[in-house]
């Protein structure tokens, strides 16, 4: 299932929906991504993120997430899976993302949720603006995270 | 021919132009550059591809103009899927611009 929304979500909610929807799961692996003060890497030493806005393309964000979780669904063999990303206005330490995975064997829940996140990162359409004390600006993505999404079409 | 007679059909004539009716979403940093979330054009026949709407929009635009000259910088979705700027366009597609995603 996937959920778009500007409202918070609960890890342990959300694990224990995926316990009941993954009938004989043997490994559920949930990942959450966390606003942070510091968000900009290459800004170091800069102002700490006040807040941060995350925009979306509605409509094409759940069908590339969707599509993201049938190649995933292609590549290992999952029990249930689980996608919330929030919009809207976040401070630092807000939860942003959540991916959960649920499979019979961990390395397909921990593979899986892995991949999910790294095409989600600079697959689906959202962007992120951060408000520091000088002022407000648009995250720029980073090589990495073009990186880790190239690393798995090496392993296909 | 079958194809082109079905396109041929849904061209809007006026005043004796053609005209194919496109939906334009602008996100993120292009569309505050622009100062426009969307718009509804309805464009020359000679304007087929992707390519051919980015150089239309610049003509008349500067702002947009400078935005695709920073190529890398600018992504293009038609359908809500990202295409490659050699694309061709269709009666009422749905044409999005933005810069590379940083969700997560």
């Amino acid at each position: 299932m996937i959920s778009i929304q500007t409202e918070d979500f609960d890890p342990a909610e959300e694990y224990s929906r995926l316990k009941e929807a993954a009938v004989d799961a043997g490994a559920i692996v949930i990942f959450t991504g966390l606003v942070r003060e510091d968000h900009d890497h290459r800004d170091a030493g800069g102002s700490p993120v006040r807040s941060l806005h995350l925009e979306h393309y509605a409509g094409m964000t759940e069908k590339s997430l969707q599509s993201i979780v049938d190649e995933a669904n292609t590549r290992w063999r999952l029990l249930a899976t689980r996608v919330i990303h929030r919009v809207g206005e976040l401070k630092p330490s807000d939860q942003i993302v959540l991916v959960g995975s649920a499979s019979a064997h961990r390395q397909d829940a921990f593979e899986s949720a892995q991949f999910i996140m790294d095409f989600l990162k600079s697959k689906a359409p959202f962007w992120k603006k951060q408000t520091t004390e000088q002022g407000s600006d648009w995250v720029e993505s980073r090589d990495s995270d073009a990186e880790a999404i190239e690393r798995w079409q090496k392993s296909v | 021919m079958v194809i082109i007679s079905a396109r041929t059909k849904h061209k809007h004539k006026q005043a004796g132009y053609s005209f194919t009716m496109l939906t334009i979403h602008y996100f993120a940093s292009i569309r505050e550059a622009l100062d426009t979330d969307s718009e509804q054009l309805a464009l020359p026949e000679s304007v087929s591809s992707i390519n051919d709407l980015i150089v239309y929009l610049g003509t008349n635009n500067p702002a947009f103009q400078s935005l695709s000259a920073a190529d890398n910088k600018m992504l293009v979705a038609v359908n809500q899927t990202v295409v490659d700027k050699s694309y061709r366009l269709s009666e009422n597609d749905e044409v999005a611009f933005f810069p590379p995603m940083t969700g997560g």
